[in-house]
């Protein structure tokens, strides 16, 4: 017998012998097919303008910080504004995502655009978020051709774009808009809830363990667009 | 890993004696606990997702077979590989045969106390694969050859002294007068260092935090996105995870990730929770190219259902640890395993054996704390009190004390012997203890070593009553 | 008495409610005051108290050391001596919390007892919040004067959810004042043998709650436990700390000037 067999074996003889009760193979597959929520708290609630208040609180308690912009053409500005602000050169590796594709770059000449992964030397970085969860400022990110995950972990300052239509109070309703994209899940899903950060010595909290030292969200206010 | 839970008794000494450990633990007690409380008041539903939490672990442990099969094809389904190992010697081999097919010279790994607990990283060594933890508290006591002392913050028995020399000690192609007065500079030169490492290692090895049926997804969480880089960056990724860790779905995970990071550190929740399905899709421009799940039994099947099922709902959280009077005076190194604290007492004489073991449940004062604060309403007193038996039924433990306790419950079982012995006893006792208290007396060495013994007040209350006294 | 006079008192006899006192090994043998404290307190919330002379220790030591028979054979002493009373009342949480939490589940599989088990565990109360809850006490109408700082007991706090009945009679006291202890709900480190089979670590935790003790600044911890106030006076002397120690029982039925603190004698 083969170790799968035998794990299985001696889970089903466990079973057998103990006072739980199985549910059957119909009721498993309804549940799954239902993934019925469970509690969800209620204090991401409300209205999108509410909704986006308390992410920004949220986020900023984790020590991310915001930005609200009236719409993608005022993002190659902020971009470059936040990379002068920390004195960082005016380069930024962007997502190859269609929302970017929007963005008039040529407008800024002095911002040096390049699209793709993330590589060791990028300094800073721009992606695009699929949902923001109001509950805990959480964005929700996702790996594909138009959002390489090296983009949100490897450089020192990431930051992220967030089309205000796409905050939702809770983690469930991300969940729901991935399923809407496709029926099979990314390879990766990120949910990031503030700069990379560690206690692990002395219990100091520093940020920028192994991942960005900055994380900075653009809040699009896409109400025009969409 | 040697287990060295036989010397709990001398280990918790060492512990008791270490000022740098008690300066790190009572740091601890006034930390984690603080903002797990701050956490727990800024969400009125937290009882509520307990509750579910609990009932979801135990609705899938009730089907444990079906949803890993479940998910196993779920994992196929999605380009992935799924390796049963039944201890962890299958484990370490599965591990080594996919390092050698990708030629792996070096392998970083995420925080996994899995990985801990079948000592795989010795394992490769030995076979020539160098493997590197990432997680800051993981490195610094890699390179220390230590075990961790708690489960989630491994490092928390150093200081930034000992860190430093270990990183001089380690770190010899560094200038030698370089400044590493502080945890800052201490962080700056490690993530120099894994930076490096990252970047060059063949396979990344994580943990998983649950695995979720219904997609076939591994979840990792991370504050310091070093699970992150080691499972995006080589061509290979290994998820090392055991069958208790399964969870019906994205909800169910979702509801259980609300309550881990509350729980753990009092963080609304971590920074990093990353859902991993598969390899990368084919036109995506990052990711591993080959995933593999390592599905570890180690003993967990024959627990199932049995007196220490509970704990298998167990989401190593550490509030079980956080606010243990016990581990807060000794530190985790006195359990002398991976796992410490009172969760750690439930698993390691299961997993080592009660006979060098039984002393790890027999530390606790059954205050209850634990059970109260477990996110997933794990019974651990209860468990704790299961060994207990097991222990006294084998006559473990010292003779002394088994031959005392057996001397009081033969009295105690018989009233009419037991009044007058007693009232003898206490009538003497009173009477040499005129002060009012013993600072020493024979017999009662254990408690005396510590503290003083107030002197019985010299006549029961039971005679006294008879006698009429109100 | 005339016929009538009988009557009466049989009648006012029959509302007052039947209380069998528990007395716990520790106080009949250690600190009989304590005892005699829960009975004034008991009797002055109307109650006729019982104290059976066959009681002798819930069993806790041997259930806690893994001693399952012996442990089984001291709770069914302790139903046989007590299921006959209205309530089974005991001034310690540790003990009342092994008599209605853990007496059935230790005699679930003894067809005999199991149910008498649940019955006695249904009428079991710690003496506080029996006056608080049961009888309705909200003052005992007593003096005491100082600041006090309160151990809550582990088993009282966890297992029963004891907490706002001792404060609530606290704060009846005329010149009491009550300063909370920092980290209050964590134990002390007493744990019945646990304290003698690994003193280094009991002596580690019950330090460090002495100098949580002392820093509140009061001159006396009362908590409900014995045990625990034993563990914690004697770790305060040890220590040479001004902070006295007593059963706040003692403090409620009025009894301090009648018995000196825990380890302490008369004058
Ligand atoms: S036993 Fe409970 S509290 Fe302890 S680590 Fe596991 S889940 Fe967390």
């Amino acid at each position: 017998m083969g170790p799968r067999e035998l794990i299985l074996g001696n889970i089903a003889k466990s079973l057998k012998e103990s006072a739980l009760s199985p549910s059957s193979r119909q009721e498993i597959e309804t549940r799954l097919s239902a993934h019925a929520n469970n509690t969800v708290p209620r204090r991401g609630q409300g209205e999108n303008e509410a909704q986006t208040a308390l992410f920004i609180a949220e986020a900023e308690r984790v020590n991310a910080t915001t930005e609200r912009l009236d719409g993608l053409e005022q993002v190659g500005e902020a971009v470059l504004r936040y990379l002068a602000s920390h004195n960082l050169p005016g380069s930024v590796k962007v997502a190859p995502h269609p929302l970017l594709e929007n963005v008039d770059w040529s407008k800024h000449p002095t911002l040096d655009v390049a699209r793709g992964r993330a590589e060791d030397s990028d300094q800073a970085s721009l992606s695009v978020a699929r949902a923001g969860v109001a509950e805990t400022g959480t964005l929700v990110l996702h790996s594909g051709p138009e959002c390489p995950t090296t983009l949100n972990f490897l450089p020192d300052n990431h930051i992220v774009l967030l089309p205000q239509s796409q905050l939702v109070g809770a983690y469930e309703e991300a969940w729901e808009m991935l399923r809407g994209d496709s029926n099979a899940m990314p390879r990766t899903v990120n949910w990031v809830t503030g700069p990379s950060r560690s206690a692990d010595i002395e219990q100091t909290l520093l940020l920028g363990a192994h991942g960005p030292r900055r994380l900075h969200i653009l809040i699009i206010n896409d109400k025009k667009t969409t | 890993m040697q287990s060295t839970s036989r010397h709990f008794n001398s280990n918790a000494r060492k512990g008791i004696a270490d000022a740098k450990l008690q300066a790190a633990l009572s740091k601890l007690s006034h930390g984690f606990p603080v903002k797990r409380l701050a956490a727990m008041a800024r969400l009125p539903e937290f009882e509520a997702l307990r509750d579910d939490a609990r009932d979801i672990k135990e609705h899938t442990l009730a089907n444990l077979g079906t949803y890993l099969e479940i998910y196993e094809a779920k994992v196929l389904e999605s380009g992935g590989h799924v390796h049963w190992a039944t201890d962890a010697a299958d484990a370490c081999e599965i591990i080594l045969g996919i390092c050698r097919d990708v030629d792996a010279k070096t392998v970083t790994k995420g925080k996994s106390m899995i990985s801990e607990e079948i000592a795989v990283n010795e394992y490769l060594e030995n076979n020539g694969v160098q493997p590197i933890e990432t997680d800051l508290g993981e490195y610094i006591i890699q390179l220390r050859h230590e075990p961790p002392s708690h489960i989630i913050a491994p490092a928390i028995h150093l200081s930034k002294e000992q860190v430093a020399e270990t990183f001089r000690g380690e770190h010899r192609h560094l200038q030698t007068g370089r400044n590493l007065d502080e945890p800052r500079t201490l962080l700056e030169e490690a993530r120099g260092e894994l930076r490096r490492k990252f970047i060059a290692a063949d396979v990344g090895i994580t943990g998983a935090n649950m695995v979720i049926a219904e997609t076939g997804t591994s979840i990792i969480v991370t504050n310091e996105g070093n699970g992150d880089l080691t499972q995006t960056l080589p061509k290979t990724h290994i998820v090392i995870a055991s069958i208790e860790k399964v969870v019906p779905t994205l909800e169910d995970a979702t509801t259980i990730l609300r309550v881990l990071a509350r729980s753990a550190t009092g963080q609304e929740m971590s920074v990093y929770n990353t859902f991993s399905t598969g390899p990368k899709r084919p036109e995506d421009l990052d990711g591993p190219e080959n995933y593999h799940v390592v599905m570890l039994d180690n003993g967990r099947s024959k627990m199932l259902g049995g007196e220490f099922h509970d704990m298998l709902r167990c989401i190593r959280c550490s509030a079980c640890l956080n606010h243990c009077p016990v581990y807060k005076a000794i530190g985790g190194h006195a359990y002398g395993w991976v796992y410490s604290g009172p969760m750690g007492a439930v698993l390691i004489p299961g997993l080592q054996g009660l006979a060098e073991t039984h002393d790890l449940p027999g530390a606790s004062t059954f205050c209850g704390k634990c059970e109260d604060v477990c996110p997933m309403r794990i019974p651990l007193p209860r468990m704790l009190r299961s060994w207990r038996e097991k222990a006294y039924a084998a006559r473990l433990g010292s003779t002394k004390a088994r031959f005392g306790l057996a001397a009081w419950a033969f009295l105690a079982r018989r009233p009419s012997f037991y009044r007058p012995i007693m009232a003898f006893g206490v009538g003497l006792l009173a009477l040499i203890g005129r002060r009012g208290r013993f600072s020493t007396l024979p017999l009662a060495g254990g408690w005396t070593a510590s503290r003083d013994l107030s002197a019985p007040e010299g006549t029961t209350f039971l005679s006294q009553w008879k006698r009429g006294k109100r | 008495m005339s016929d009538m006079a009988q009557k009466d008192t049989d009648k006012k006899n029959m509302d007052k409610k039947n209380v069998g006192l528990f007395v716990t090994c520790l106080v009949d043998l250690t600190r009989p005051s304590v005892g005699f404290a829960t009975a004034r307190l008991l009797e002055a919330g109307g109650c006729t108290v019982h104290v059976p002379d066959s009681q002798t220790c819930c069993g806790q030591p041997a259930y806690n050391a893994g001693d399952k028979v012996d442990a089984q054979a001291l709770a069914r002493n302790v139903i046989t001596a007590f299921e006959d009373f209205d309530y089974i009342v005991a001034p310690s949480g540790s003990c009342a919390g092994m008599i209605r939490e853990h007496f059935p589940a230790l005699l679930a599989e003894d067809e005999k007892m199991s149910a008498r088990a649940q019955g006695v565990a249904a009428k079991t109360y710690e003496l506080m919040e029996f006056l608080h809850d049961v009888l309705g006490v909200s003052d005992t109408g007593t003096t005491f004067q100082g600041a006090v700082t309160y151990q809550d007991s582990c088993a009282g706090l966890r297992e029963l959810g004891i907490k706002e009945q001792p404060r609530a009679l606290m704060a009846a006291v005329d010149g009491l004042s009550l300063k909370e202890l920092d980290d209050g709900e964590s134990c002390c480190g007493f744990g019945g043998l646990f304290s003698v089979k690994y003193p280094d670590i009991s002596g580690k935790i019950v330090d460090d709650k002495a100098e949580a003790i002392e820093k509140t600044g009061a001159d006396v911890l009362l908590g409900g436990d014995l045990g625990c106030l034993m563990n914690i006076a004697g770790r305060l002397q040890r220590r040479g700390s001004p902070v006295k120690v007593r059963h706040l029982a003692e403090v409620l039925a009025g009894m301090t000037g009648d018995v000196p603190p825990i380890g302490e004698t008369k004058e």
